[in-house]
């Protein structure tokens, strides 16, 4: 195994990303005010594009750097602008979105990275160091954008945690792969970007039909007897 | 290759000047003439591919598989949309929608059917997954078009389950790619279907296995196994009726086949059983698609809602097909591909059916429509049709592939016809007790017959029927092409 100072300036770079997106997941998770959450969420986005360059420096595949700018724009600026524009209008910008036992979850969370590594560890195929911890880390990555998800009660923190999932999505296609073929790249920066609209127009259309956006009073649909 | 450029640009032109026109009496037109123009490019696409063999390109693969999907699509996009604009004028004229509402319905109608194509005939399995997640963004605001609390739920629910859901199997196309990177090393190839396929071979079997487990999650979410079924019925009953008939008829049916698509690839990869069970991909499959038809079974007797109650039936033929599928052999595969179309057929067929059942009824709650057929008999006698073709009774073509699959399930492996045959049992008897009384129940006064076309929901039930008296020898041959492509050896 080498040791981390073996490695060369760069690869020390990758991994510092890495590890910086990972805790800007924690951060995420135990974040109970609304617009703190997004301006986490805006600098995962910023730090998934730095280490895209980083890679895209690291491997000189050009077409890297096309996606670094784009989720540097997408993730970084229009998401974030977005759904803070649309909280302000629905006057939730300020609003807490409590989280529930926060010590309890963190340590759920850290449990999960640890399960994520013991799932990957094993594989013969992932002995090569550097895609060992991209693997491990995007499933973790993942699984704590899901945990966030279970966890929120408000539309718009769900929102960025199904955001945050697809950042983790993106961190292994970068880290593990060097990237997605660019047509598959854009389809999906075009699917997340219509996702990110219509996700702001259905805040208002949750808030007109239950004057809130509690999402726990979305709960007339269910398999029970009346 | 220009039938397949005109077959995918025609809804997606559509989708773009439904958005502009603004009455919607000319948008129903529209969508109507757009879909028949595409229902002749897919019969022209189809009738080249059977004449001249698969087109292979580098983005687009058109082969014996997929074809006869892309057909079925836009066959059942075309009779829905020829049922939708009297039903949509009705709703428009009971203000449930706003004429800019029904700009958006037109407009997400076609672009949906454009997703539902190019997942059907993209060769990239990346494009696969975009165009899948795109059909969900098509589709949610229509859920949500008649904006009741409870069509907003139901659209939430769906949004972010069938999202995440669909996530895990990005998850699993980039761990494919990642396999293949060390195989092809071109990287703009290493996610082309039939690159992959040929490689299969070579591919480390312990990432594709992991792989195949997180795509079967993920597009297992869309095709509405048990446990990620949770959207479906509350998607399918809040949201409009021609909308439930293509998202029964045919998202499920597009998700299934993306799920077979992956699996061909890791039976491919698996099938020197070092590492690992060389059918873990037929298993899982197996299991997942049991337990949803037996579940879904159980849940159709607990139904309040007539539109919940079809859309369990449809993810019980969906268990099917994906336990039938998993089983693999000729035999199954061939009763899967003649499955996919009958259900797709009958099903849409009950929806609209169902769709002017609630209309005349004024509600969707099935202890408050009774006496359909004294009311107008077309509608009741398709209800009850549609739903007696569904339960899988002779002379009908589900009867037919349900017989298929229950032979290979007693060849391979015979134990498991006991929780088969319970299960349609069950299921039929839960479609029964409901129908019964709203077909012949008391008439309730003030009931009116409503204005519809008869043709749709005739021309479905007619081809089912047809399929179950005699599959035409040309038919068969197609669907035995893509048996042959998909499990190995053909049938006839």
């Amino acid at each position: 195994m080498t040791a981390y100072a073996d490695l060369p300036l760069i690869e020390q770079l990758i991994r510092t990303f890495a590890a910086l997106i990972l805790v800007s997941s924690f951060a995420l998770l135990a974040q109970a005010r609304v617009v703190a959450a997004i301006q986490v969420f805006a600098w995962q986005g910023f730090l998934l594009s730095a280490l895209t360059a980083l890679v895209a420096w690291n491997s000189g595949l050009p077409h890297l750097y096309i996606s670094a700018v784009l989720s540097l724009v997408l993730k970084a600026l229009f998401i974030p602008w977005l759904l803070i524009r649309q909280s302000r209008r629905l006057g939730i910008l300020r609003d807490f979105d409590a989280v529930i036992r926060p010590g309890l979850t963190l340590m759920a969370a850290g449990t999960l990275v640890i399960f994520c590594y013991n799932v990957v560890i094993p594989v013969r195929e992932f002995t090569q160091i550097v895609t060992r911890d991209a693997i491990a880390v995007s499933l973790a990555l993942v699984m704590i954008s899901l945990l966030m998800l279970i966890t929120r009660r408000k539309a718009i923190t769900q929102v960025v945690a199904f955001m945050s999932l697809e950042n983790g999505l993106f961190f292994a296609a970068v880290t593990a792969t060097q990237g997605m073929p660019m047509v598959v790249e854009l389809g999906i920066a075009f699917d997340v970007l219509i996702a990110a609209v219509i996700f702001g127009v259905f805040f208002f259309h949750i808030r007109d039909s239950i004057e809130t956006l509690d999402v726990d009073q979305l709960s007339r649909l269910r398999e029970m007897d009346e | 290759m220009i039938a397949l450029v005109i077959t995918l640009s025609t809804p997606l032109l559509a989708a773009l000047v439904l958005a502009v026109v603004r009455s919607p009496r000319i948008g129903g037109w529209i969508n109507i003439s757009a879909t028949a123009a595409g229902f002749a490019a897919a019969t022209w696409l189809a009738w080249t591919v059977l004449g001249q063999g698969a087109i292979h390109g580098d983005q687009f693969q058109v082969d014996a598989f997929n074809v006869y999907l892309i057909a079925l699509t836009s066959l059942v996009g075309l009779s829905t949309s020829i049922f939708s604009r009297p039903y949509m004028e009705h709703e428009l004229e009971l203000r449930r929608v706003t004429p800019r509402r029904m700009r958006l319905y037109h407009a997400s109608f076609q672009g949906f059917l454009f997703t539902m194509l190019l997942s059907l005939s993209t060769n990239n399995l990346g494009v696969l997954w975009v165009a899948l997640e795109g059909a969900t963004l098509a589709t949610v605001l229509l859920v949500s078009l008649y904006r009741t609390p409870e069509s907003i739920e139901a659209a939430w629910k769906y949004f972010i389950l069938c999202g995440v859901g669909i996530a895990q199997a990005l998850f699993g196309t980039v761990l494919l790619y990642f396999a293949a990177a060390r195989v092809v090393p071109d990287p703009e190839r290493a996610l082309q279907w039939s690159v992959l396929y040929a490689h299969a071979g070579q591919l480390e079997p312990v990432v594709v296995a992991i792989a195949f487990i997180f795509l079967l999650i993920g597009y297992g979410t869309k095709v509405g196994l048990v446990p990620l079924h949770n959207w479906l019925p509350d998607a399918h009953s809040e949201g409009p009726t021609p909308m439930s008939a293509v998202l029964s008829g045919l998202l499920l049916n597009v998700a299934l086949y993306a799920v077979v698509r992956v699996k061909m690839i890791t039976d491919g990869a698996l099938a020197a059983g070092v590492a690992h069970d060389p059918q873990l991909a037929g298993r899982l499959m197996m299991g997942f698609g049991l337990t949803s038809f037996l579940v879904a079974g159980l849940f159709l007797h607990r139904q309040k809602d007539i539109k919940r109650l079809f859309s369990y039936s449809s993810i019980e033929h969906m268990g099917l097909m994906t336990f039938a599928f998993g089983l693999g052999g000729p035999l199954a595969t061939f009763g899967a591909l003649l499955h996919m179309t009958v259900h797709s057929l009958t099903k849409s067929a009950i929806f609209v059916t169902v769709g002017h059942a609630s209309q005349i009824a004024g509600t969707q709650r099935i202890e408050q429509i009774r006496g359909l057929i004294r009311t107008q008999p077309q509608v009741g006698w398709g209800l009850l049709i549609g739903s007696i073709a569904i339960a899988g009774f002779p002379p009908f073509g589900v009867f037919t592939s349900e017989f298929l699959l229950l032979t290979a399930t007693m060849k391979s492996s015979p134990w498991l016809t006991v929780p088969l045959l319970a299960g349609f049992a069950v299921a039929f008897s839960g479609l029964f007790r409901h129908l019964q009384p709203m077909v012949f129940g008391a008439l309730p006064a003030g009931q009116k017959p409503i204005n519809m076309n008869p043709v749709p929901v005739t021309l479905h039930l007619a081809l089912v029927l047809w399929l179950g008296l005699s599959i035409p020898p040309s038919l068969a041959r197609w669907f035995d092409d893509a048996t042959r492509l998909i499990s190995g050896s053909g049938l006839l």
